[in-house]
């Protein structure tokens, strides 16, 4: 059952926009705690090995130090399966950079210098770091998400391919992402005799509840988590890391003291996962109508051997596009490095950049507009699960986004554009992003006489306007006014709720919170539709979606961008982007509107700078702080446009949204990768796209 | 370990506080003032999320040492308008929604607010048209300036396309 | 960071003093040197902060040229009518290095001691010669992208990384400096030693000598600098070029032109300027002086791009300035 739109809909200011533009929403690091203690950790100066002697003398004695902590004098933690987590508990170094200690002292500049006080002799082992195709011991992820097959297959994919009479077969390279919030990852852990507090930055209170209650094997009620504002994610706080393991072992020095903990922005290279590199082999046959006849999409990435992650990049291949003979195939290689994680769109990020720029190239092949190319190839259901699309609105969005951009009468031609010194090309990809639904979501609603409803519910606010839009969600759950919600999340205490990832949460939390109004509706009714004096109170879970069976369900996006290329040097310059999404119901198109921008200029900087490079020789990220790994500063940034077009989709959800924070910065890197061949003449299959790949010769 | 005495008027009130030699000013505010309004994003002068103002100029705090600026007026996001009240480009970043996450929000206000001076009093910019401002008039700023001038403030939710037009309404008034 | 002394002298005498005790360092804006401090690759004892000094005039002289005081600020400098009149490609630079916030701390007697930022200068987990004497270079083998292609050593590639010493060597600056000895006078392409064996020794200057001022001699025709890197703004330079071109019935009467992001040091391109000298100012005499400037580069594969990328940037600042003098 679908709730009607009143507040939803609503270009509503941001609700903690004035504490935030002040500066006085307090992020996890800035919470009023009294006497605290700062921690600050030693890390592994080897790739892997053993620790042969640690030498704490003169960081113990240094004035204001009041612990140092190693695995000797470490809580010995349960053997839970993720083994990123499993720090300090013996003399083992898993990666250069792991945590293998670190010291609590008085303030943040005597803990910081007192472990560079600290002597560690490592036997070193060597380690094995090469991604490379002809590995033998590459090996299938295990399935993160059943509903998506890591492998799928379809048909005779060779024998189609080698009797198409159009072919692209090329390999396409992604690098290595770091997140990056500007709030590092930050922790404030107390351990008060028998119960840690945590004021924390994440996507997931509960999920950090749950790993430490594990690790410390106690029960869920000894752990509190809130996170009150979080300074962006992107993934990294998705799932707890061992900054958060770490802090809480050095609580357990200190009792009763709180534990402050920020990780600095090198150690954000390390600690806190990333988007692996991938090496991608994009296969497509068409016959001479400009039809794929077969789609071949592989990839290779490294995970660590700590605990597996897969990008798990040829994942939006099979929804895509409508070739009769289809394969895709993952492999992953365990390497002694950090552990990878998610990071905004994981999978299609990397794997539409791809693909889009496979299609781009088979266009060209065909020699067919991009736009009508990729018409031609929609799918009608989808390809894999032979199932009925939700909705599925990418030749839309590819319309309305070639009329927008003024894609009509572009002459295909390469290299023909020129402006004072400056090529100009444009180019065009589509995106997708799944309807995800993550279990496990309660919500409670509790109404008073003065009819204000709080809804509590352990959801987070990570950037993504969730205070604003889920307010707005409640409010038309309930049939109020949204100045009547008051939205209270982030913090274990309230009914747990799913993590922020995946573009999940509208989806998860607003579909438990309108079950818990249709039960507070029922409940009203008992009482004879007036709330009596001491209020009432209703807990519901997030329901099932009967939906889920029959229909596929995915957003769908074109994103367009023009570049300009300076024909002597080789810098690029994204002069406009346009994004037209097809995301379902836009429950805040304010804040809606940001989180697709931000994903698109996040694309950019994919596309243009980002690359975490990695020294085979010692086993780390060399790029590691904001000055030699690029993000995107506001000058790189040209003028982006982002629409969306009507999609009433009954069956997502009861708010008929399909979300928004990842499909933003789907096929922005293809969009501009072909521009940038438009523009140039030069395909550039290896990101980022940097000045030299693109540099004529002297 | 070396304390020292220093005063700092921050926010309009005078503080007085025994710190570390070692001590920056970002720290001297969030760890010892309890003024959390400038963030440390990377303690590096790299992200720009510790701007603040010092005795009137746009600088990142963190490479500042709190020792080396005994007596300073400092002036952070919270200190730009009067509490519960918002300066106007405040205001903008709110109806544009320049932001997401808010974590780099405060110093890219207080940079905006100190380029607004800076191109009012004729300096130019990497992008600034030879001789623009240069007969001691205001740069006009249009979005390339701007663009370049709040370079110095890395946003990772990547609001820049959103942060430029609330910098420019401002410019206009 | 290593606990320290403080000290904020008033007069040159008491900071050349206080800075010739072993395990001084002068402390200007602090955009490099807190940092570095920080990270623990610079560990003083003590530091003695400058900026209490009567050091931050800018002041014409006689002979036409200017006298820029060691702690004027980058964008004061930047902004200074006569320095944008006269020396735009110093203007230019300036700007175009680091942030508003950055250029309003750096000072320029800071910035000519602003030290590399190749990655493993600042990761004390790795082998560097300029941090460790006798460590090794890891940079040689490794992430080299931002590392020097000219006067390099098998014990240093780091590159140089300012912006303002370019366009200062490009228009044959002098540093004034007060040391225990009294005071000298250094041409800045002087000042910066290339690394040869010795890459942790940087400069000519000894404990305790001070910049008090840089001289800039009068201006010469126009200029102009252009800065390439990997992001549009905030960003260190991949190659830079610091040019000045007069053109007189079509030839080279004055050429000055130096490259940042390619060497140790600001460089002068000084094979380029004889050869550009007196010559015709067209496209084709560009590239060769360009092409022989950069004949002597050793470079390695990461940074190998850096020979063809300061050619044609040589090329194109240089064709900028002639069709601007044209124009005029």
């Amino acid at each position: 059952m679908t709730i009607t739109p009143r507040a939803m809909g609503v270009a509503v200011d941001r609700f903690d926009g004035a504490a935030k533009v002040r500066g006085e929403a307090r992020y996890a690091y800035e919470q009023p705690v009294d006497r605290p203690l700062y921690l600050y950790p030693l890390t592994a100066a080897v790739a892997t090995g053993r620790i042969a002697d640690i030498d704490c003398g003169a960081a113990s004695a240094e004035p204001g130090v009041v612990a140092v902590l190693t695995y000797r004098n470490a809580t010995r933690t349960a053997a839970i399966e993720d083994g990123e987590l499993r720090i300090l508990q013996s003399d083992e170094v898993a990666f250069r950079g792991q945590f293998i200690g670190g010291v609590v002292a008085e303030t943040s500049e005597i803990a910081r210098h007192a472990v560079s006080l600290v002597r560690v002799d490592y036997e070193e082992r060597p380690h094995d770091v090469e991604l490379r195709e002809g590995r033998g011991d590459l090996r299938v992820p295990r399935e993160v998400q059943p509903i998506f097959p890591m492998d799928t297959a379809e048909g005779d994919v060779d024998a189609a391919l080698a009797s198409a009479p159009v072919r692209v077969d090329q390999t396409y390279t992604t690098a290595w992402n770091n997140h990056n919030p500007i709030e590092p990852h930050t922790t404030i852990a107390t351990w008060t005799g028998d119960r840690f507090t945590f004021y924390l930055s994440t996507q997931g209170v509960n999920g950090i509840q749950a790993a430490v209650a594990a690790l410390f094997e106690l029960g869920p009620d000894r752990v509190r988590v809130i996170s009150p504002y979080v300074g962006g994610a992107f993934g990294s706080k998705a799932r707890p890391h061992a900054d958060v393991v770490l802090a809480a072992l050095a609580a357990r020095l200190v009792p009763d003291r709180p534990v402050k903990f920020a990780l600095t922005r090198q150690q954000m290279f390390s600690q806190v996962g990333y988007r692996p590199p991938t090496v991608q082999r994009v296969r497509l046959g068409a016959d001479a109508g400009g039809r794929l006849v077969a789609l071949a999409h592989e990839s290779i990435e490294p995970t660590s051997k700590l605990q597996e992650f897969a990008e798990h990049s040829t994942r939006a291949t099979p929804t895509m596009y409508a070739a009769p003979n289809r394969r895709t195939r993952q492999r992953l290689a365990a390497l002694d490095v950090p552990t990878p994680t998610i990071m905004r769109a994981p999978g299609e990020a990397s794997g539409m950049f791809a693909l889009e720029s496979a299609m781009d190239e088979m266009a060209i092949a065909c020699g067919l507009d991009p736009i009508e190319f990729r018409i031609r190839n929609d799918a009608q259901r989808h390809p894999h699960f032979g199932l009925p699309f939700s909705s599925r609105n990418l030749v839309a969005c590819l319309r309305e986004g070639a009329r927008r951009f003024g894609w009509d009468g572009r002459d295909p031609t390469p290299g023909i554009r020129r402006t004072a010194g400056w090529l100009v090309g444009t180019g065009v990809a589509a995106a997708t992003y799944p309807v995800l639904r993550l279990p496990g979501s309660m919500a409670t609603i509790r109404v008073g006489p003065d009819e204000r409803y709080t809804v509590l519910i352990a959801a987070a606010d990570i950037g993504t306007g969730t205070w604003t839009a889920l307010s707005q969600v409640a409010a038309d759950a309930l049939g109020v006014r949204v100045e009547q919600i008051d939205l209270r999340i982030g913090d274990t205490a309230y009914p747990k709720a799913s993590n922020e990832g995946g573009s999940s949460g509208i989806t998860s939390w607003g579909s438990a919170i309108c079950e818990a109004a249709d039960r507070l509706r029922d409940e009203l009714a008992r009482h004879g539709g007036a709330v009596p004096a001491d209020g009432l109170e209703v807990t519901a879970a997030m329901p099932e979606n009967p939906h889920i069976s029959r229909y596929a369900m995915h957003a769908f996006g074109a994103q367009f961008a023009e570049v300009r290329v300076h024909a002597e040097i080789g810098e690029v310059r994204v002069r406009r982007q346009l994004g037209v999404f097809a995301v379902g119901r836009v429950v805040n198109p304010k804040t809606a509107r940001s989180q697709l921008l931000g994903g698109m200029t996040m694309g950019l900087s994919m596309a243009l700078h980002e690359q975490s490079v990695f020294d085979p020789r010692f086993a780390q990220v060399v790029t590691q702080d904001l000055a030699t790994y690029h993000i995107a500063s506001n000058a790189d940034v040209g003028a982006v446009e982002v629409h969306w077009i009507d999609e009433d989709d009954p069956y997502v959800n009861p708010m008929g949204t399909k979300g928004v924070g990842e499909i933003g910065i789907v096929g922005a890197a293809a969009a501009i990768a072909n521009a940038v061949h438009h523009a140039t003449g030069v395909r550039v299959r290896d990101l980022p796209i940097t000045l030299d790949k693109l540099l004529p010769a002297a | 370990m070396v304390d020292v005495e220093v005063s700092l008027r921050v926010d309009g009130t005078d503080h007085r506080l025994t710190v570390d030699t070692r001590t920056s000013v970002l720290d001297a505010l969030r760890e010892r003032l309890g003024n959390t309004s400038p963030k440390k994003g990377c303690d590096h002068g790299q992200c720009g999320a510790c701007t603040v103002l010092l005795d009137g100029r746009r600088v990142n705090s963190c490479l500042a040492l709190a020792v080396a600026h005994d007596g300073a007026t400092v002036v952070t996001a919270a200190g730009l308008a009067p509490a519960g009240q918002l300066h106007p480009m405040q205001a903008c970043f709110i109806r544009h929604d320049a932001f997401q996450c808010g974590y780099c929000t405060p110093g890219q206000i207080v940079s905006a607010v100190a380029m607004l001076a800076e191109a009012a009093a004729g300096w130019p910019s990497a992008v600034t048209a030879d001789g623009a401002g240069r007969g001691g008039g205001a740069v006009v700023l249009d979005d390339d300036e701007i663009r370049e001038r709040m370079s110095g403030n890395l946003c990772r939710c990547a609001a820049y396309a959103n942060i430029v037009p609330a910098v420019a309404e401002m410019a206009r008034r | 960071m290593k606990p320290f002394a403080y000290v904020k002298p008033v007069d040159i005498g008491a900071a050349v003093a206080a800075g010739a005790a072993p395990g001084a360092k002068f402390l200007g804006g602090g955009t490099n040197l807190v940092d570095l401090m920080r990270e623990g690759i610079e560990q003083p004892d003590t530091v003695v902060d400058v900026t209490g000094l009567p050091l931050s005039a800018v002041d014409d002289l006689p002979n036409g040229g200017l006298r820029i005081g060691a702690l004027v600020r980058n964008s004061d400098l930047a902004a200074d009518r006569r320095v944008r009149a006269r020396y735009p490609v110093l203007s230019q630079a300036l700007l175009s290095g680091a942030s508003g916030q950055l250029r309003n701390m750096a000072t320029v007697g800071g910035n000519l001691l602003q030290r590399t930022r190749c990655p493993y200068f600042y990761d004390e987990a790795s082998a560097c010669n300029k941090r460790d004497p006798g460590s090794g270079c890891d940079a040689l083998d490794g992430f080299n992208r931002s590392c020097a292609i000219l006067g390099v050593s098998d014990d240093c590639i780091a590159a140089h990384p300012s912006d303002m010493c370019v366009a200062l060597t490009a228009l044959d600056a002098v540093v004034e400096v007060t040391g225990t000895g009294g005071t000298r006078r250094i041409p800045l392409t002087e000042l910066h030693r290339l690394p040869g064996q010795t890459p942790h020794i940087e400069t000519d200057l000894a404990p305790g000598d001070l910049i008090t001022a840089v001289e800039l001699p009068t201006a010469t025709g126009n200029s102009a600098y252009r800065k390439v890197r990997d992001r549009a703004s905030y960003a260190f330079a991949l190659v830079s070029v610091a040019a000045g071109l007069q053109i007189e019935n079509g030839a080279v009467t004055d050429i000055r032109l130096a490259l940042g992001g390619v060497a140790p040091k600001p460089w002068r391109a000084r094979q380029a300027e004889q050869l550009l000298a007196g010559g015709p100012a067209d496209e084709a005499a560009f590239r060769r002086a360009a092409q022989a400037e950069l004949a002597s580069a050793a470079v390695r594969p990461g940074n190998a791009f850096k020979v063809a990328l300061a050619t044609n940037t040589i090329v194109a600042t240089l064709r900028e300035l002639s069709n601007e003098g044209t124009r005029r």
